[in-house]
């Protein structure tokens, strides 16, 4: 690890390598992100009705989120530590206020009206919930021991709570595998992901009890989407019928007929994976996964290079949520899990998601780029 | 912060957590390569059959329905075209504030509320994106008040559609029919993909018989659909092929020209064109305008006329049977001569009443007197029933049940319209068959005189007029003369069925006698013969309508209208070379010489008249 650093340090200074250090910006991954961005635009045209004004958003939106990505990259790590508790308290705050006086949207608690856009805390405890647990565990000696797991399970339990009770299925599922990462990463014992893991299995029963009847519809939909195709099997249906008629090539850019006549809601949304699919067949399919496959890559690499038990976590359960977000879309999208509400990263015409995730990647940047000799 | 850590837990805590990344790296490979085992199944496996789903989900078959063929008559004059009928539509998705928009459509156009509450039932059913009728059939006045307005209705159009019509309403109804909506039972029994975007079908009439025809083949468009069923693109087109035009027979004028002449009687006048069968006038009176059953009749108009004392719908030239009176009387007479039962000349006393051998009953004459001394020619000309009696028994009724048959008593004409009507010519087997009954001398005689069982429709009678004139070569009564495709005009229905072997004297004397009938001073028929400038061969008839008793004394003028006798009359002319056939029945006319003789001779007259310029 030494040599590594003393590599960079040493390095004889060019022009380029003093700027991109200047803007702490990690090549690899900026290079796969905007290959990301590209590939979004290019889909999102033919499946937003190749309209410009979608495209004129969503790069308005992608702008905003690397910059973004470049502003928290300037960060240093230790700010992040040092904030991460401050972060997280105020991520909760948020989510209480939307509980209780949040507007409504698509029936669903969600976002707080800032007057000139729609904030979504649920998206900022992302990214919170695994610097607190990074944070708390990294004041800790290691492995974590039973009490410091029981704490941060609950530190875990609360927002995911609050942002199920919104109800945001999805998006409580990604942060509690956001904190369950950093469990992971800082070396729970296989004995106790075994136990929660049976434990998961036993409450699963009393997890739906207090499901929403919209989110067991979408479980019992998964199960089987031939029992109502035109209701709420619609969706799965049309999504594999545009997938499977894509075949080995695709139809070829533009040539979705699933979405382009409207048979596939939420193509620009959601299930965009699903007209990617049809477009590009197979091979695009490949192509993307890949995609995400060198990011994930890079990330991971980022985190093993990481100094300090802080940016470590961080940086691999970031990484890792990266993953689940793409493996839960593209596995909803193609049938072989329940509908819940999460965009394709990345690609996806929308909102919040994409400036919260260039926000990881920015911390990613940022931890990647102000190594020093000495752990904090 | 304040946490120092040793070298060693340094080193251990960052082997664990390259162990992790490991991990999580190869767990995140293994899940990857589930998903492409899942895309490889969609996309490989599954390839051809979500392919095909894919496809029925975007293409949608609409059917283009075939403009219906109109109907001519024999000179060209439309009996059913298609007209344009506006319709004021409104598309909801394009009305700013649908509510307002019918608020002050109500106010411009005097809408009722009925027709609004119909509206917003057919709109709730339909897609936004429809355009739902909310006026069928405006007014000239409506679609000028709303053109000027038009402007300040988005949304709101006028709508052209074709409608058949049928410019001589009741003149024709009972030849050319009419078509309507397609009821339930039509829809099982015809061919669905003609059918799938016609709304009417012909229901009687020539629109009936003739609906293949006239339909035409139904064409289809490919159209691509998106998942709200609004259509996005045509894929392919397959034009229909619009129906044929029919060009009748029937010569409206002269048919206008009988159906007047009947006057204040109900009854029917059927007109044949002796060479070919084509039929000229086919009148049943009083007929009904057809147009309303094109719209859907209102269930109270429809019952006004199915409960019509004068059963407008009711078709009495084909459907009506009567007793052929003393019409059927050169028949018999010619049967006689044919079977040697009497000759022309054979002179018998009629005492103006006939008795069979040791039988009280006296078989009256209609002239109570009698007619004296007759022979064949007086018969007829004076239509003494006693001679008819006497050669009905002499022949026998077997012989006038087989010679009658080859004129097309008792079996239908053939004609090209649905529901004709056998009518009945009785004979021993019939007789046995139908009323477990031997048969009665008594019955050949009125038989001989056309009463009795006896019973005809006007084509029958008609039909046999023609034969008769045409010398024996059967007569095949049709309206259809040539059906125009796009792409070929061909004849109708062929005529030819054979002749009836007839000697060409006893055919001359009957004709004689026919003529006698019109033109002799004795004649029944004399009074229409001063008028003619050609020779019309004829032969009144009476139907009775009730029996009258014995030695009871029958004055028409007397009797209640509706108990008067039928009249009958049938002829054909010129007598020399028969061009035109014609057979007349005005109900409870009375006098077949008086009511129905003066009809034949107006119908032949003026068929002779435009028919000799072309045929000099």
């Amino acid at each position: 690890m030494p040599s590594e650093i003393r590599r960079e340090q040493f390095e004889p200074p060019s022009i380029i390598g003093n700027l991109l250090r200047k803007l702490h910006i990690d090549i690899p991954l900026f290079i796969t992100l905007l290959l990301a961005a590209l590939t979004s635009f290019i889909i999102l045209y033919s499946a937003g009705g190749q309209k410009m004004d979608i495209l004129v958003k969503q790069s308005v939106r992608i702008g905003l989120a690397f910059t973004l990505m470049i502003i928290l990259a300037h960060v240093n790590p230790i700010q992040f530590k040092r904030y991460s508790a401050l972060l997280f308290s105020i991520g909760i705050f948020l989510l209480l206020a939307v509980l209780i006086m949040g507007q409504i949207g698509k029936g669903a608690q969600r976002w707080l009206d800032l007057g000139v856009f729609r904030f979504q805390p649920s998206e900022m405890i992302k990214i919170t919930t695994p610097m607190m647990i990074a944070w708390y565990l990294a004041e800790h000696s290691f492995p974590p021991k039973w009490q410091q797991i029981l704490i941060a399970s609950t530190l875990i339990l609360i927002p995911t709570l609050l942002i199920a009770k919104q109800p945001d299925l999805g998006t409580a599922m990604l942060v509690a595998s956001s904190g369950a990462g950093v469990l992971f990463f800082a070396g729970l014992s296989w004995y106790l992901i075994v136990t929660i893991a049976g434990i998961l299995a036993a409450a699963a029963p009393i997890i739906w009890h207090f499901m929403f009847d919209y989110q067991r519809a979408r479980v019992l939909t998964f199960l089987n989407p031939e029992a109502d195709p035109m209701g709420r099997g619609y969706h799965i249906i049309q999504s594999k019928i545009a997938i499977g008629s894509g075949g080995v090539y695709g139809k070829g850019w533009l040539g979705s007929t699933q979405s382009e006549l409207d048979f596939l809601p939420e193509s620009s949304t959601d299930f965009i994976f699903a007209v990617f699919a049809e477009e590009f067949g197979l091979f695009g399919c490949l192509g993307l996964l890949s995609l995400y496959l060198l990011i994930i890559g890079r990330c991971l690499y980022i985190a093993a290079q990481a100094q300090g038990t802080y940016s470590r976590l961080l940086a691999s359960s970031l990484a890792f949520t990266f993953f689940v977000y793409v493996f839960v879309n593209i596995g909803m999208v193609i049938g072989v899990l329940p509908v819940v509400g999460v965009p394709l990263p990345l690609i996806s015409y929308g909102g919040t998601s994409i400036v919260t995730l260039m926000a990881g990647f920015g911390i990613l940047m940022s931890i990647h780029t102000h190594k020093k000799f000495l752990p904090s | 912060m304040s946490k120092i850590y040793t070298i060693k837990d340094s080193i251990l805590e960052h082997r664990l957590f390259i162990n992790r990344i490991v991990i999580a790296f190869i767990v995140i490979l293994a899940l990857t390569a589930g998903l492409i085992v899942r895309l490889v199944y969609l996309q490989i496996v599954g390839h051809e059959h979500y392919a095909t789903l894919a496809k029925e989900n975007s293409i949608k078959i609409k059917p283009l329905v075939p403009v219906r063929g109109m109907i001519f008559d024999r000179n060209g004059k439309v009996l059913a075209e298609n007209t344009p009928s506006y319709n004021l539509e409104i598309i909801p998705e394009q009305a700013e504030d649908l509510k307002n928009t019918l608020i002050r459509l109500q106010q411009l156009l005097a809408i009722s509320d009925e027709k609004i509450e119909q509206f917003q039932k057919q709109r709730r059913r339909e897609k936004s994106f429809a355009s739902i009728p909310l006026i069928i059939g405006m007014t000239d006045e409506e679609i000028a008040k709303f053109a000027v307005a038009r402007p300040f209705f988005p949304g709101v159009d006028i709508q052209v559609q074709l409608v058949r019509h049928y410019p001589y309403a009741e003149l024709a109804s009972h030849v050319i029919g009419y078509v309507g909506r397609i009821n339930e039972n039509e829809l099982k029994s015809l061919p669905e993909a003609e059918y799938r975007g016609s709304s009417h079908v012909g229901k009687i009439g020539i629109e009936g018989s003739y609906e293949t025809e006239l339909h035409g083949k139904t064409g289809y468009a490919e159209i691509e659909t998106n998942a709200q069923a609004r259509a996005v693109n045509t894929v392919k087109t397959n034009e229909p092929t619009p129906g044929s035009n029919l060009f009748l027979t029937l010569d409206i004028d002269l048919q206008k020209t009988a159906y007047d002449a009947l006057d204040i009687y109900n009854g029917a006048v059927v007109a044949i064109e002796v060479k070919t069968g084509g039929v000229l006038t086919f009148v049943s009176r009083p007929g009904f305008d057809p147009n309303p059953f094109v719209v859907g009749i209102s269930n109270k108009a429809y019952q006004a006329l199915q409960n019509s004392e004068n059963q407008p719908l009711y078709n009495r030239a084909m459907r009506g049977l009567y007793p052929p009176g003393s019409t059927i009387k050169p028949f018999i007479a010619l049967a006689g001569l044919e079977y040697g039962a009497t000759t022309f000349a054979h002179r018998m006393y009629c005492p103006g009443y006939y008795q069979l051998p040791g039988v009280a009953h006296r078989y009256r004459d209609w002239k109570k007197w009698g007619h004296g001394s007759v022979n064949m020619n007086d018969a007829i000309t004076q239509s003494c029933d006693v001679y008819f009696y006497s050669l009905a028994l002499t022949l026998g009724i077997d012989n006038l049940q087989k010679f009658l048959q080859q004129f097309g008593f008792g079996e239908k004409s053939g004609i090209d319209l649905q529901g004709e009507k056998t009518g009945l010519l009785p004979s021993k087997e019939w007789k046995r068959k139908q009323r477990n009954q031997g048969w009665y001398p008594g019955e050949t005689l009125i038989t001989g005189i056309g009463q009795g069982y006896f019973q005809v429709s006007p084509l029958q009678l008609a039909r046999a007029t023609a034969t008769l004139a045409n010398k024996g070569e059967i007569v095949t009564p049709h309206l259809v003369k040539t059906i125009a495709s796009a792409d070929a005009i061909v004849a109708g229905p062929e005529n030819h069925q054979g002749r009836i072997e007839l000697n060409p004297d006893n055919l001359e004397n009957i004709f004689n006698a026919m003529i006698n009938v019109v033109h002799s001073a004795s004649g029944t028929a004399k009074a229409v013969g001063h008028s003619l400038n050609f020779h019309m061969a004829g032969k009144t008839g009476t139907a009775q309508v009730f029996n009258i008793k014995q030695d009871a004394k029958y004055n028409e003028n007397q009797i209640d209208f509706k108990l008067r006798d039928h009249a009958l009359f049938i002829a054909f002319a010129p007598a020399e070379d028969p061009l035109i056939a014609v057979a007349v029945i005005a109900e409870n006319g009375g006098h077949g010489g008086s009511v129905a003789a003066p009809i034949a001779s107006k119908v032949i007259k003026q068929y002779l008249k435009t028919h000799a310029v072309r045929n000099p």
